[in-house]
């Protein structure tokens, strides 16, 4: 059975179409060319292949292509804006926070919905709400520390810009 | 995946029209049902995605001072719920120590309690399994009995239920909403999954093509929120199944249990009440001995069926653990390792 | 081809480039941004997918495939089974050197493992192919598998690991044991464990007449090059393997695998690009484990806790069809000083897929129970784990009394035991808790692992105007290749990092050799740099001879290469730049080749090894039996360090391996079919961010002059090593019981 799907990818109209049995991440890898996301596992086990869809961090592998009629999909390749790389992105560049990179994707994407559901989260709580994202090589604990000091950075920069606001000026 | 049928009906009467031929399968969060389709456990002929459907997605106050949780309402987001959380501390606990955070937000109410056993064998379709193909025996027994049942089970089925969600709701009496092409019928929970029995297959009440539209938690089980705790324990410090788990609740009145609600986890094809232990507790001074009394009774009819004799032993523990962290009070917000061992316990020595 | 190009934002460039910076990594832009292209990103126009149907039983033959109902299939091109798979020049079964592994290439009906692909599909789609290989519904006839350690007939095999000799004795250990003031034994067994990388085997192959072009993670492109080119009957240079990125390999992608294999036979069979991805449950077979063990450790000490015997037995497994021995026992050759040592092996052949190298092969089951044992050891002696360590450390390699090439493990002992806090733990256990009642457990495990070589070779110009180019088909499989290489390509060549294009993984380049055993960055980056060295030199003859170059004449004074400028050694003011010299000499470029291996009469006079001191602290819940590592101390001494954050990661991830095998991961084989149980990431439990505190990792100066000339050891596997002990014996230290079977589960702590 085949299934027309109307959906927005990184902010960008989409139209395509799949069949009924194929899932968002195949159709993300195979008919749009976004192979930012990978599969680990394809049974939600792994986090390789984590996008957000309507704002919410799902695995795209459990996720029927045809679920995403309507929705906003979010995925690793709309981190960036343009050349700007999202803050976590730097960190991890900067800190070399990935080895492989095979699940760097997928924990971006999931660090990102971590830092904005709770922009400042302990050492514990970055560790727990991680445990979705495998890594093998295993990078935790660089990852962990990257996302701990985008969040410290990105609550500094609030609390400078919240300043420089208040004095009249503009942030950049 | 066996090709499928993709319907995504507007109403609920459509969704259940849709469903009634056998081979239909509702999809809301799929991350089961998906799951169990890859491995060709699951082959539905045509998906009827409920997901969409209207109404189902609330949580709302009852007149008689209950509450109830559309079955489209997503895990992560009860859980999330700041006045749920407060009024039923251990479901939010429970729901939080499940799966991860992307499971969590994309699985549903409805879906939980539809969770399919995390047997190895059920999943495989190369395995006997009377759950998954009735009559064709079970290649579990005899194989490693780690995630098998010590209540409940017989020769046919060893499949225990995997959701953590559940033993709270078993703990404090939830009613399941249900509509059916009859219409709309309420089931107490400890009714709606049941033990294999000779038909392991038929794992829950429900009948082809009826669906869970909501949950209810009655008004009485909020006045547990003083002291309810879940308990998981885990080979995993998270993403784990529960090797046991226990939901404890104790309503105290002048040193002493009022009531208590107690279900395990991870021991049985269904969420396990423990009336004999609670019906022990009450009116007794809470403490260790009581606890572990309590305990001994709620595994006293436990056997196993492989070498997972360990088990009785640690459902037991945990059991008496539970209550342990309950008498301790509830904690002003969800450890950071929920219904973790490792969680801190405020104030207390639970480990003496 | 489409061109790599490791793009790189200029503030990542500021830190400067060569040895022993902290660099960030230069593919990290790409792999951050998600363009970072794996095997399985490619889809080049006209791509068919490919689907391998696996067996589920594990020993039997094929009697029936649904051939017809595949093919009915909407959108399924082609099956290939024994009956139609294109011929093949070489015998996947023929076995010339111990390296060359069995492939399973559908050569007939029979099965001789759970999980061996049996037939492929090919289809339009992914999901087309996945239901025809469904469809196939096959039928076998099968016979009870052996699956476990005692279901087979002991044999002592005639080589393990990559050919070391199964038996070695030094000393009379039955003399050294009966002299004993006291004796232990005590027999450990770990689990049958599978590399699991997070990226599955993929490959993306396309034929141009006898011209083959895949994409696939190699972590040995030259030697997969040969393997298809011997299969296909065609020349190695017809063969083009783009591996850039590898998503983890730890073993299983060193030597080619038989599904990958499949994707080029496929591609061959249907006459367009086939890309055949193994899901998560088809790693579980064609793709390597490492073998259960079954470890017996007997020890002898004196009076004053000196090791009078030391003998180490490992029972383990092989397939019935093909050669690979954990070589567990041979963790006890170089560690610990005793007069008499005895290091045994016997096997067992299970219908299983082969066992396969996987991060730290041997060291990591052998030093779980060697560190077990000593701890063992230490306690019937009354002393102090690490003070018992001490006592027998080997000042020479016991078993052939070389001298180390450098070893530095005295000051990993005494620098992890400080950071770490060692001398506040009390001696006896079960006698910690926190402050929640939590038992609380310290354990030490020494970390080793051999200082190897391979071959490598690599390329290196220098261009006119200024620049360089090395080359070397390495690979980078999360260990850091495309930067550390790069960093020893800069000062090979004498010019800043932004100056040389570093071109790598790729079999069209030089053979940069194994990325494997620990030694990739020494073996390849001893290719470069002599590479580097002979470039300089060419650069160097043509300005010496030159008299109208400052440096005419510096001979015998010899010059140095730095920033692009040759300098007389002797006279430093008197240089001339790169550009200048080749515009005299109307030279475009110069260029040369170098080789990386290892000194083979160093290697006889000494014995080489990294070293390393775990310190671990574990908690326990007393009641539930559950453990959580809370702290984690390692100090390594591996020679010379070339970026520290790499190799930090790299002790980072080898700890986690070692909490993994310590306490999580374990394949669970049901005994009757011969299936691994728990094929999936969700049973396989690897740990999670949760499981971990937060590390810590000391890198111990070393300076070693023997083991190549850049004095580099390997980083990638000895973290494991030392790390299980540690935390086995702090699971001891913590609870009282001594847990002889990995993983720990909480099911043996319940007392």
């Amino acid at each position: 059975m085949t299934v027309t799907v109307t959906t927005t990818i990184n902010g960008d109209a989409e139209e395509f179409v799949c069949e009924a049995d194929e899932t968002l991440l195949d159709v993300l890898r195979d008919h749009l060319g976004l192979t930012g996301s990978k599969e680990g596992c394809a049974t939600g086990d792994c986090g390789a292949c984590s996008v957000m869809l309507d704002g919410r961090l799902v695995c795209s592998c459990l996720v029927l292509a045809a679920e995403a009629e309507g929705r906003q999909v979010e995925t690793i390749e709309g981190m960036a804006r343009g050349r700007e790389l999202h803050p976590l992105q730097q960190k991890f560049l900067d800190a070399a926070a990935l080895q492989c990179g095979i699940c760097t994707p997928g924990f971006l994407v999931a660090a990102k919905a971590l830092l904005e559901r709770n922009p400042d989260p302990s050492e514990t709580e970055v560790r727990y709400w991680l445990a979705g994202n495998l890594c093998r090589c295993t990078g935790y604990d660089k990852i962990v520390r990257a996302v701990l000091e985008t969040a410290a950075d990105m609550k500094s920069a609030d609390m400078k810009s919240a300043g420089m606001k208040s004095a009249g000026m503009r942030s950049a | 995946m066996k090709r499928f049928d993709y319907v995504r009906p507007a109403t609920v009467a459509e969704a259940v029209a849709a469903a009634a031929e056998p081979g239909a399968a509702y999809l809301a969060g799929g991350t089961n049902l998906l799951d169990l389709m890859k491995s060709g456990a699951a082959a539905p002929g045509r998906l009827v995605d409920v997901s969409r459907l209207p109404g189902l997605d609330r949580i709302e106050e009852l007149p008689d001072g209950g509450l109830r949780i559309g079955a489209l309402v997503r895990n992560a987001d009860l859980a999330h719920d700041s006045d749920f959380a407060r009024r039923f501390p251990a479901i939010a606990e429970a729901l939080l120590s499940g799966a991860s955070a992307q499971l969590r937000n994309a699985a549903t109410v409805g879906g939980n309690l539809l969770q399919r056993t995390r047997c190895a064998w059920f999943a495989d379709p190369a395995s006997a399994c009377n759950r998954r193909a009735p009559g064709s025996g079970c290649d579990a027994r005899g194989g490693d009995s780690r995630q098998q049942a010590v209540l409940g089970w017989n020769e046919a089925c060893v499949a225990t239920h995997p959701s953590d969600f559940c033993v709270p709701l078993a703990a404090l009496d939830a009613v399941v909403e249900i509509e059916g092409r009859a219409g709309r019928r309420a089931v107490a929970f400890e009714d709606f999954h049941r033990l294999p029995g000779q038909t392991p297959e038929r794992e829950t009440t429900l009948a082809q093509g009826e669906l869970v539209v909501a949950l209810r938690l009655p008004a009485g089980a909020e006045a547990f929120s003083a002291n309810a705790r879940y308990l998981k324990v885990r080979e995993r410090t998270s993403f784990a199944f529960a090797v046991v788990s226990a939901a404890a609740a104790l309503r105290l009145e002048g040193g002493r249990i009022a009531e208590a609600r107690l279900a395990l986890g991870g021991v049985a094809a269904k969420p396990w009440r423990c009336p004999e232990a609670e019906a022990l507790l009450a009116g007794r001074p809470p403490g260790p001995e009581a606890f572990r009394q309590a305990a001994e009774a709620a595994l006293a009819e436990a056997r196993a069926p492989g070498d997972n004799a360990f088990k009785i032993e640690l459902a037991r523990r945990t059991a008496a653990r539970a209550l342990t962290l309950a008498l301790a009070g509830t904690p002003a917000r969800v450890p950071a390792l929920p219904a973790s061992p490792f969680a801190p316990v405020p104030g207390a020595l639970v480990h003496a | 081809m489409p061109e790599i190009t490791l793009t790189q934002d200029p503030v990542h460039l500021r830190h400067g480039s060569n040895i022993g910076r902290p660099l960030t990594r230069r593919d990290g832009l790409l792999k951050v941004t998600g363009a970072a292209r794996y095997a399985a990103d490619n889809n080049p126009k006209g791509l068919l997918h490919a689907v391998v149907a696996v067996s589920t039983v594990a020993r039997g033959r094929v009697v029936a495939l649904d051939v017809e109902a595949a093919m009915a299939h909407p959108g399924v091109v082609e099956v290939m089974t024994p009956a139609n798979r294109p011929a093949l020049a070489g015998d996947p079964d023929a076995k010339p050197n111990p390296l060359v592994f069995r492939l399973d290439l559908l050569q007939s009906d029979r099965v001789r493992y759970a999980g061996q692909p049996i037939a492929l599909v090919v289809a339009e789609t992914l999901e087309a192919a996945t239901e025809g290989a469904v469809l196939l519904a096959p039928r076998y006839e099968s016979e009870p598998p052996a699956v476990g350690l005692d279901d087979g007939e002991r044999f002592v095999p005639t080589a393990v690991g990559p050919g070391a000799p199964a038996e070695l004795r030094h000393g009379d250990v039955e003399a050294g044991l009966a002299a004993a003031a006291q004796a232990i034994e005590a027999t450990y067994e770990t689990p049958p464990q599978y590399h699991n990388p997070m990226e599955p085997h993929a490959v993306v192959a396309r034929w141009d007449g006898d011209r083959l072009t895949l994409d696939t993670p190699s972590q040995a492109m030259a030697m997969a090059r040969l393997r298809l080119a011997a299969l296909f009957g065609i020349p190695p240079e017809n063969i083009l393997i783009r591996s850039p990125f590898l998503g983890g390999g730890f073993g299983c992608k060193g030597l080619l695998s038989g599904p990958q294999v499949l994707g080029v036979m496929a591609a061959r069979l249907v006459g367009r690009p086939v890309k055949l991805a193994l899901t998560r449950a088809q790693l579980y077979g064609p793709v390597g484990h490492r073998s259960p063990t079954r470890q017996r450790l007997r020890l002898g000490a004196d009076g004053e806790g000196r090791l009078t015997a030391l003998e180490h037995h490992t029972l383990m497994s092989s397939s019935r069809f093909d050669e690979f021995f954990e070589p567990a026992s041979n963790a006890s050759h170089a560690l610990y000083a005793s007069p008499a040592i005895a290091t045994l092996h016997e096997a067992v052949r299970l219908d299983c897929g082969t066992p396969m190298f996987m991060r730290a092969p041997g060291e990591a089951p052998g030093s779980a129970a060697l560190e077990s044992a000593v701890d063992e050891m230490a306690e019937a002696c009354g002393l102090d784990p690490l003070e018992f360590r001490l006592r027998n450390y080997a000042e020479v390699e016991p078993t052939t009394g070389r001298p180390f090439s450098s070893k530095a493990l005295r000051e990993c002992y005494a620098r992890g035991a400080e950071r770490f806090g060692w001398e506040r733990r009390p001696l006896a256990p079960r006698s910690l808790r926190d402050e929640h009642g939590l038992l609380v457990g310290w354990g030490v495990g020494t970390a080793i692992f051999p200082a190897l070589m391979f071959e490598a070779e690599a390329r290196a110009v220098i261009r006119r105007d200024g620049g360089g180019t090395v080359e070397i088909g390495a690979c980078d499989m999360g260990q850091g290749a495309w930067t550390a290489l790069a960093q020893i390509a800069a000062d090979a060549v004498g010019l800043d990092g932004e100056r040389v294009e570093f071109r790598s993984g790729s079999s069209d380049l030089p053979d940069g050799g194994i990325a494997g055993g620990s030694a990739h960055t020494a073996t390849a980056g001893s290719a470069i740099h002599s590479a580097g060295a002979a470039v300089v030199a060419r650069l160097a003859e043509l300005a010496m001879a030159d008299e109208r170059s400052p440096l005419f004449g510096a001979g015998n004074a010899g010059v140095v290469a730095r920033d692009g400028r040759l300098h007389r050694r002797d006279d430093e003011s008197r240089s001339e730049g790169y550009a200048e010299i080749l515009e005299r000499a109307g030279l475009a470029e110069v260029e040369a080749r170098g080789k990386g291996a290892m000194d083979a009469a160093a290697q006889q006079r000494y014995a080489m090894q990294a070293h390393g001191a775990v310190f671990a602290e574990v908690k326990v819940d007393p009641d539930l039996g559950q453990v959580r590592v809370t702290r984690l101390v390692g100090a390594f001494a591996a020679g010379r360090i070339i970026n520290p954050r790499m190799v930090v990661s790299q002790y980072y991830g080898g700890m986690i391996w070692g909490v993994s095998f310590a306490l999580h991961e374990q394949a669970v084989m049901d005994r009757r079919s011969g299936r691994p149980m728990n094929a999936d990431l969700a049973g396989y439990h690897i740990p999670v961010n949760a499981d971990l505190p937060a590390l810590e990792t000391i890198l111990v100066e070393e300076e070693d002059p023997h083991v190549n000339a850049l004095g580099i050891k390997g980083v990638g596997e000895i973290g494991i090593t030392g790390t299980v002990g540690a935390i086995a014996n702090a699971v001891w230290h913590a609870t009282g019981v001594r847990v002889r079977q990995f993983p720990i589960t909480l099911d043996r702590l319940l007392g």
